[in-house]
């Protein structure tokens, strides 16, 4: 027989997920190809996948010229081979590393067409502290993978343009020039689509001006300028003596105290400090980070969430305007907000003066009485004038905040971890620094905060331990990790008992 | 009503002769059953197929007019059956189902079938869900073809193959008096192509015709004598039959190559993979004139032992391209060549991978290792290391950057999914109570298994979930939870499972959840079904039907968004003194199938000016701790995290995106496990009313008197 002929088809693999219109977008592809004379084949994998996971398309385009295309057809293929991929689009960041991790997309042939928006996968989302992959490295990986890159946020320009990513997609196709048709071309694929014609071409546009001038440079949120009072600017001046990157924190932490109680209350912040950016200053390694450490987590932990600061939020005039933008609320629609609140004994005597708040607790009858009005959780309407007073007058209650019960136990547990990093900064500077940082196991309402508070302590206790062992600090990381690794504690159990021999050796 | 409406594409179905047809596999198929006369199709949706059966429902119309008869059949082994009619009538029909979990369920009435023989061309559709994107065991339908002798046809995957394969079938069933099974794969089903048509063809001999003249044949019934007779007659006359046949029609294809030593056997599914393999090897183009001669098996049982003799004659080696375990065509073809005293080598398993999908890099690689072992002259020079590796080390450099940073992304319960509140509350259960057995079932809700419910031990099957537990049904602490969905309850789970533990005084506790639809398969209609429907009857109830086998301790819940009051009837399900099986029916629609109802009157009454309310749920950034205990007890897609706003803060916070819709679960959730004061519920009235507006005004203007101040002492402070 002759040389193989040269013609092949161009090969466009799409990774998408269940939902998003990928199918559409392998449509119009077909669509376009067919106009432009060309055969085109599509297939699809959306098995199981159409419930929210991963889904894939292929298409195979090839066009009707040379001599043999007039008698017979190609045989088309209908999975992508690795190496053999012309174009791959991925309609978010994972699926596109994912294309990656299959091979698909190579740096001799592949145009890789990648929007950067992130979906979370499930397992990024249940971590119990912060479990995202680093959409930096992801997309690196893209550009080192791909013959061209291009790339942007098509779900932000699909938003924006109130349509689909596909047609971000599409419009970013064309504007790749990876294909020889011309723009009109695709734009008339859309027209005789003949669904959301005006949306899908605004999109359209948006990706088409995104792939021919490159990702828009990434905005980095405008630096929050503090709106200083009078109060505040001799707290704030202090901190210029403070060196990066304690001096961010401890700023934040000033406007978040006088925010959450007073300016004062921040004043007492800047002292309980003090002794910290002493020992940092005496013991140091250059890092800062046990000041920025300590500062952030006493920010934290003197900002505590009690029923106070939960009513106060909730119904500030920014919050409201806020709701709105956040649910898309047009002008003329009437938006009702309504809140989830659970409020328990433990958090109504929190809140009371210390002395009354241990007599509820301990008062059986009392304790019981209250109980039985919050045994079920409430739905407060904030929109209305009932539920907002009712959470002003909870929120006017600031004023008893420092003789309550919940502030006394704070500032107590507060103490003891202060001093224990400073005793500990003597000896072992960076220990100090992850013990600073382990309180933020300690964080949210209720159950979580109580279980937070449980694995606190049991790895405080364990700190003689810990220092006496080899690289303390290193092993308080694991545990705090550990801690941080699931609901049920099973992970810290193990880590705890994993160093118990360890221990043992060292003695 | 399906997820997916064919209502325009079934107007494909009416092309006539030398019309064009464009469309997907799986309509072209339909159009060549109404191209080969056919009389009835029944089948049991489940991918690939499910769409067959769509757009099945959606020709209803156009069916009925040309005299065919269509049906939902409760299972694969009623579709199975319904090609009973073709046993006595010169009646052509077709089933459709998934395989091999379908063909599992389906095989004692076609074992039945096959024994006997048949009349009228049977054919059964087998969707082959098998390889990526497969939601089943990965089995071959090629084991139930061969135990029961069907014919196996795997058409070359475009459509007019397949078209062809479908109107060869009937013949081939008719001649040979025995049934056929088409076989398609997930690609196959969904590939888009285009084919020539043919006028419909109008049943001669229709279903009236046989109920009105009634027959019978004694020897085609399976039963002692009949048996032993159809075992011999199915070798010594209809097998020859089907390869006369075979033959004759030159149903499978060859394909001449100038190395004519050696040669390449495929199955017809996989002849486009093996095409795009030989070509990146450098030994086809892409019309698929290739070097290497290659015999197209479009048959894949019976094997036709004449053709393969014909074919190795003169040959060293061929290469069996057989996809999927074991080798059964690989073992059948050595046999054919020792029988006949043929030399040649046959490779196959030994280059290209016992298991798993045949992709064009797996098979590109297998056909390299075959040809470097028999003519390694026909490999051109490979290209020079200078230009092959910096590719490769950039290639490999991006893969294994991101080898442990892409996390899998498995199937989960969709927005708003009524299914997801019942988990959430076993999981509140398991707080209390501890955890318990959970015998799984095949549906949506097993998607309970993957994070973050984690829930669920086995799954035995399709409507098997209660039958799993049924060993373990002895005096203990703690009782097996069941969970069935309402498609699989009603395809055998009533029986195997409920009317099982009824019997066996079973104390297990079983949760029916009943959305209104076989909702994994795509929203396809079942008796329990909530709305009435025009040709088939539903509301037919689960708890009426549960009552009616013998079971006392029933709950039916209205609301499964209701947390609380799932969790508190789930324990008491747990820990009642009644004895016998305590049946939960968690009845709440299907939020995708909901969606798709509503939205658009929701659209068209606001465009009317009439009143709307929509809802939607939100998360206040400033009161969130970035724990995640709420994702961790739903996992809903519209609840996701964000970057917190406050520099403080590492964790980022959750969010919830505009795709909510509501349901509720997020406020229940957050109050039955005391979570966390962060959610809020935003209803947002589209054309408010008079009344509306008035309250509106009022509100803010008070509101706003307070805000006011709060605002003057933020300013201050």
């Amino acid at each position: 027989m002759t040389a193989p002929e040269q013609q092949r088809p161009i090969t466009i693999a799409i990774l998408a997920m269940g939902g998003e219109g990928g199918g559409v977008l392998a449509e119009w592809i077909v669509d376009l190809a067919e106009h432009a004379g060309y055969i085109a084949q599509m297939t699809s994998v959306p098995g199981v996948a159409q419930r929210t996971g991963a889904t894939n398309y292929y298409v195979e385009l090839f066009p009707k010229t040379g001599a043999k295309s007039n008698m017979r057809a190609p045989v088309l293929g209908l999975t992508p081979v690795a190496g053999d991929v012309d174009i791959v689009i991925a309609s978010e960041l994972m699926e596109a590393a994912r294309a990656v991790q299959r091979g698909l997309v190579t740096p001799d042939r592949t145009t890789f067409i990648v929007s950067t928006n992130r979906v979370y996968a499930m397992t990024e989302k249940i971590a119990l502290a912060d479990g995202r992959v680093d959409s930096a490295a992801l997309l690196e990986a893209c550009r080192t993978a791909a013959k061209r890159l291009i790339h942007g946020d098509m779900a932000q320009l699909s938003e924006a343009t109130g349509s689909v990513i596909s047609a971000v997609l599409f419009g970013a196709l064309a504007g790749s020039k990876a294909l020889p048709m011309q723009r009109t071309a695709f734009e008339a694929a859309i027209h005789r689509g003949g669904v959301g014609v005006k949306q899908s071409l605004a999109a359209f546009a948006a990706g088409h001006a995104a792939a021919e001038s490159g990702p828009a440079p990434a905005q980095a949120p405008a630096p929050q300028v503090a709106r200083l009072s009078p109060a505040l600017a001799p707290l704030y001046a202090e901190t210029d003596a403070y060196a990066e990157p304690a001096r961010t924190m401890i700023r934040a932490g000033i406007v978040k105290l006088a925010d959450y109680q007073d300016a004062a209350y921040a004043r007492e912040y800047l002292d309980k400090l003090r002794p910290v950016a002493e020992a940092e200053r005496k013991h140091g390694n250059g890092s800062g980070a046990l000041l920025a450490e300590t500062a952030r987590e006493l920010a934290l932990g003197m900002s505590y969430e009690d029923t106070v600061r939960v009513a106060e939020l909730k119904i500030r005039p920014d919050r409201f305007a806020r709701v709105r933008e956040e649910v898309q609320a047009a002008d003329g629609q009437i938006l009702e907000i309504a809140e989830f609140l659970h409020p328990r004994v433990q958090e109504i005597a929190d809140t009371l003066p210390a002395g009354l708040g241990n007599w509820l607790l301990n008062t059986g009858w009392a304790r019981r009485f209250v109980e039985r009005f919050t045994t079920k959780g409430r739905v407060v309407k904030t929109s209305t004038v009932r539920g907002f007073l009712m959470l002003f007058v909870v929120a006017s209650m600031k004023g008893m905040r420092r003789r309550s019960l919940r502030f006394s136990h704070e500032h107590k547990f507060l103490n003891d971890w202060l001093a224990t990093i400073l005793r500990t900064a003597a000896t072992d500077y960076t220990l100090a620094a992850e013990i600073a940082m382990i309180r933020t196991l300690v964080k949210g309402y209720s159950d979580t905060h109580e279980r937070g508070r449980a694995r606190y302590e049991t790895i405080v206790q364990m700190l003689p331990q810990i220092a006496s062992g080899p690289a303390p600090a290193a092993t308080l990381a694991k545990l705090r990790k550990a801690a941080l690794a699931d609901d049920t504690g099973a992970a810290l159990d193990a880590a705890i008992k994993e160093l118990r021999p360890l221990a043992q050796a060292a003695e | 009503m399906a997820e997916r409406s064919f209502k325009e594409e079934v107007e494909k179905l009416k092309l006539a002769d030398g019309d064009e047809f464009h469309g997907e596999g799986i309509l072209a198929v339909t159009k060549a059953l109404l191209q080969s006369g056919v009389s009835y199709v029944a089948g049991y949706q489940g991918a690939p197929i499910s769409h067959l059966m769509d757009v099945l429902a959606d020709a209803n119309d156009i069916l009925e007019g040309l005299g065919v008869h269509f049906e939902n059949s409760a299972s694969e082994a009623t579709a199975a059956a319904t090609l009973a009619a073709s046993v006595n009538y010169p009646l052509r029909g077709a089933v459709t189902f998934k395989s091999t979990v379908g063909t599992n369920v389906a095989s004692d009435a076609l074992a039945n079938l096959a024994s006997g023989g048949v009349t009228g061309g049977a054919l059964v559709i087998i969707g082959e869900d098998y390889g990526e994107g497969s939601s089943i065991m990965q089995e071959r339908v090629h084991a139930f073809a061969m135990k029961s002798q069907m014919w196996l046809i795997d058409p070359r995957p475009n459509l007019p193959s397949i078209v062809r394969a479908v109107e060869t079938a009937f013949e081939l069933s008719e001649i040979s008096n025995t049934p056929v099974m088409m076989e398609l794969r997930i690609r196959a089903c969904h590939v888009y192509g285009r084919f020539k048509t043919k006028t419909n063809k109008r049943p001669e001999f229709g279903l009236k015709d046989a109920l009105e003249n009634p027959r019978r044949d004694l020897s085609r019934i399976a039963m002692p004598p009949m048996t032993y007779v159809h075992e011999k007659d199915k070798w010594e006359v209809r097998w020859p039959a089907a390869v006369k046949y075979i033959e004759d029609n030159r149903l499978n294809e060859f394909f001449d190559g100038e190395a004519n030593d050696i040669g390449i056997v495929v199955q017809g599914g996989v002849y486009n993979t093996a095409i795009r393999a030989l070509a990146l090897n450098g030994l086809a183009d892409a019309f698929g004139d290739s070097k290497v001669p290659i015999y197209v098996m479009n048959v894949t049982y019976p094997l036709v032992d004449r053709e393969f003799i014909r074919f190795c004659q003169g040959k060293k080696a061929i290469l069996i391209v057989e996809e999927g375990q074991p080798d059964y065509i690989e073992q059948n073809v050595n046999t054919i060549l020792r029988r006949a005293d043929i030399q040649t080598r046959v490779h196959g398993k030994d280059v290209l991978p016992m298991a798993g999908e045949y992709t064009g890099g797996v098979v590109r690689e297998g056909i390299r290792k075959f040809i470097e072992k028999v003519r390694p002259d026909l490999l051109g020079p490979a290209a020079p290391v200078s230009e092959i590796a910096p590719v490769n080390e950039r290639k490999d450099k991006a893969m294994a950057a991101v080898s442990d940073k892409v996390h899998g992304r498995p199937p989960a319960f969709c927005t708003g999914c009524p299914e997801r509140p019942i988990f959430a509350a076993m999981k509140l259960v398991e707080r209390d109570l501890g955890p318990h057995h959970v015998s799984a079932d095949i549906g949506c809700h097993l998607f309970s298994i993957f994070p973050p419910f984690n829930i669920g031990a086995t799954t035995m099957g399709y409507g098997l979930g209660a039958a799993g537990a049924s060993a373990l049904n002895v005096k203990a602490g703690k009782r097996a939870i069941s969970m069935m969905g309402d498609g699989g309850f009603w395809h055998n789970g009533l029986t195997s499972g409920v009317g099982n533990a009824v019997f066996n005084k079973s104390d297990n506790v079983l949760i029916v959840v009943d959305n209104g639809y076989s909702a994994a398969t795509g929203g396809q209609d079942i008796p329990s079904s909530f709305h009435p429907h025009h040709n088939r009857s539903t509301q037919n109830t689960i708890e009426k039907a549960v009552r009616g086998v013998g079971v006392n301790w029933v709950k039916t819940i209205d609301r499964t968004y209701d947390v609380a009051l799932m969790r508190d009837t789930l324990k008491e399900a747990l820990t009642t003194k009644e004895e016998g099986p305590k049946v939960i029916v968690a009845h709440s629609e299907c939020m995708l199938n909901k969606q798709r109802r509503i939205r658009p009157l929701m659209k068209q009454a606001a465009d009317r000016g009439e009143r709307v309310v929509r809802e939607r749920f939100g998360v206040d950034h400033d009161t969130c701790t970035g724990d995640h205990s709420c994702i961790r007890l739903s996992g809903c897609p519209s609840l996701t995290i964000a970057p917190n706003p406050d520099p403080l803060r590492r964790e980022p916070v959750t969010k919830v995106i505009n795709s909510c819709v509501g349901c509720g679960l997020c406020g229940e959730v957050s109050h039955a496990a005391v979570l966390c004061p962060s959610f809020y519920r935003a209803s947002i009235v589209t054309n408010p009313t008079g009344w509306d507006r008035f309250k509106a005004r009022f509100r803010a203007a008070v509101i706003g008197f307070f805000q006011r101040r709060i605002a003057r002492k933020l300013q201050a402070a």
